[in-house]
């Protein structure tokens, strides 16, 4: 067994085009996490059991299930009920959705670490809901999740090759298809690995520096 | 679907999936113990070398790494890895790094003059790691090992892809034959959803057990992860468990 660089270089082309589908699922990801786990995060506190306790069940289901089987879910499923997405699409709503449950948690730490003091103001002011959330609990709350995100879009980033299962051309998936049709394993999964590490690793020094700059 | 490919698949899948999760769970506790308290390692080599690894098993995605120890290491080793070693191995590798920094953290978080009490009595490292150390860091460990055991619950799910019939693949297969996505794959989410909860229950269970050797009575929580879900008053709880205890030495 011997390590051949041209296998490397001509995995690149199809490496670098998985590294755009990678990023993209990821920053497209996150943004739906961190929207929908917001929404999550503020039906926790909805004042009527009814919404709490179907959204609490829904999100528990969410966070305990395999994200594969949900992206076979949603891949599967979805066209039955007549809803047609391509595997991108479908990869990164799945994406999104499973993580959003774990954002919601932040959201709601975050949410939770706002002094009481801060809601009875806003009530003695009488400023709506809307007001109260948009311009004095959230922009506390903000601050010190920034770290805790960051974590969650780290540990999105390594779950993104699941989305190969569905046949999204992320990084993967580009080393499965060079593999199969040069014969050449080692070269093209031992270079995604390395470079998921040099994404992972400063993204990781990265939360850890914002964690001691806003969280004191 | 039918009765045959629930009785040849799937339950032999929700069996596989079970002994994946007990030999992957067992070899990250391995993994987990012996990393992370060689991050709290005298020798400035043995604490490189442990961050390192953890560094290395963290930053790579797990199914990636699966891949790789599955195509790459057996012409490396001239000899092939069965499926289930090579995802046990991937499994336990790397939720095991994750692992070390959880018994790190708990390591770190007991008190110092308790080790330098160790030292007073003149006992070795091995023993104050073990009569000293250890037995106040579990109950710390508790709760992020029960989060990291549903995550490896999770995990498990990875090794469909190398074709080891493990629920999800029972539920490919059953979706190849029958043609019922919705049913099978809501089916195979509810199996993982329960085997999960009973997890959780579990381990809330033994957290309570190791709180007690060291005198913190913790609320018995019936519905747990699902309906009982009040953090602050789980907390104040906690810290009044917590100035009992202190309260209890300083006297």
């Amino acid at each position: 067994m011997t390590w051949d660089w041209s296998a490397i270089a001509d995995f690149m082309p199809r490496f670098w085009d998985g590294v755009l589908i990678t990023l993209q699922v990821l920053v497209l990801g996150s943004l739906i996490s961190f929207t929908l786990g917001l929404v999550w995060a503020i039906a926790f506190r909805a004042p009527t059991r009814f919404i709490r306790w179907p959204v609490n069940l829904v999100t528990e289901f969410i966070r305990t299930t395999p994200l594969l089987v949900q992206l076979f879910f949603l891949y599967f499923v979805l066209p039955e009920w007549g809803v047609q997405f391509s595997a991108l699409t479908t990869g990164t709503i799945a994406i999104g959705l499973h993580y959003s449950t774990y954002t919601a948690q932040v959201y709601r730490a975050g949410i939770e670490a706002v002094p009481p003091g801060q809601w009875e103001a806003a009530t003695a002011l009488s400023l709506p809901a809307h007001r109260t959330w948009i311009a004095v609990i959230l922009p506390q709350a903000v601050r010190r999740i920034t770290p805790a995100l960051g974590n969650y879009v780290i540990a999105m980033l390594k779950d993104t090759p699941l989305l190969a299962a569905i046949g999204v051309l992320e990084l993967l998936q580009q080393s499965r298809l060079e593999s199969a049709s040069t014969f050449q394993y080692t070269e093209p999964l031992t270079l995604i690995g390395i470079a998921f590490v040099l994404i992972a690793y400063p993204a990781s020094l990265l939360v850890r520096a914002l964690e001691r700059r806003l969280v004191r | 679907m039918t009765a045959g490919l629930w009785q040849n698949w799937v339950l032999p899948g929700i069996w596989i999936t079970v002994q994946l999760l007990v030999y992957s769970a067992a070899l990250a506790a391995v993994v987990a113990f012996t990393v992370g308290t060689a991050r709290t390692h005298r020798s400035r080599t043995v604490r490189f070398l442990a961050g390192f690894y953890t560094e290395i098993f963290r930053g790579t995605s797990a199914l990636v790494l699966m891949f790789w120890l599955f195509f790459v290491v057996p012409p490396l080793m001239g000899r092939q890895l069965v499926p289930m070693w090579a995802a046990v191995l991937a499994l336990g590798l790397s939720y095991g790094a994750y692992g070390a920094e959880i018994v790190r953290g708990a390591l770190n978080s007991v008190a110092v003059a308790q080790r330098e009490a160790g030292i007073a009595l003149s006992f070795t490292p091995w023993q104050r790691l073990r009569l000293i150390l250890l037995p106040q860091a579990v109950p710390e460990m508790m709760p992020s090992f029960c989060n990291l055991l549903i995550e490896l619950l999770k995990g498990t799910a990875l090794v469909s892809l190398l074709g080891v019939g493990d629920v999800s693949f029972a539920a490919y297969l059953v979706r190849l034959a029958t043609q019922e996505s919705a049913q099978i794959y809501t089916i195979s989410l509810v199996i993982y959803f329960v085997l999960a909860f009973v997890l959780t229950r579990s381990m809330k269970a033994l957290e309570r057990r190791t709180k007690r050797n060291l005198g913190i009575e913790s609320p018995p929580g019936l519905l747990g992860g699902l309906f009982a879900k009040d953090p602050g008053r789980e907390r104040a709880e906690d810290k009044l468990a917590g100035t009992a205890v202190a309260g209890g030495a300083s006297k």
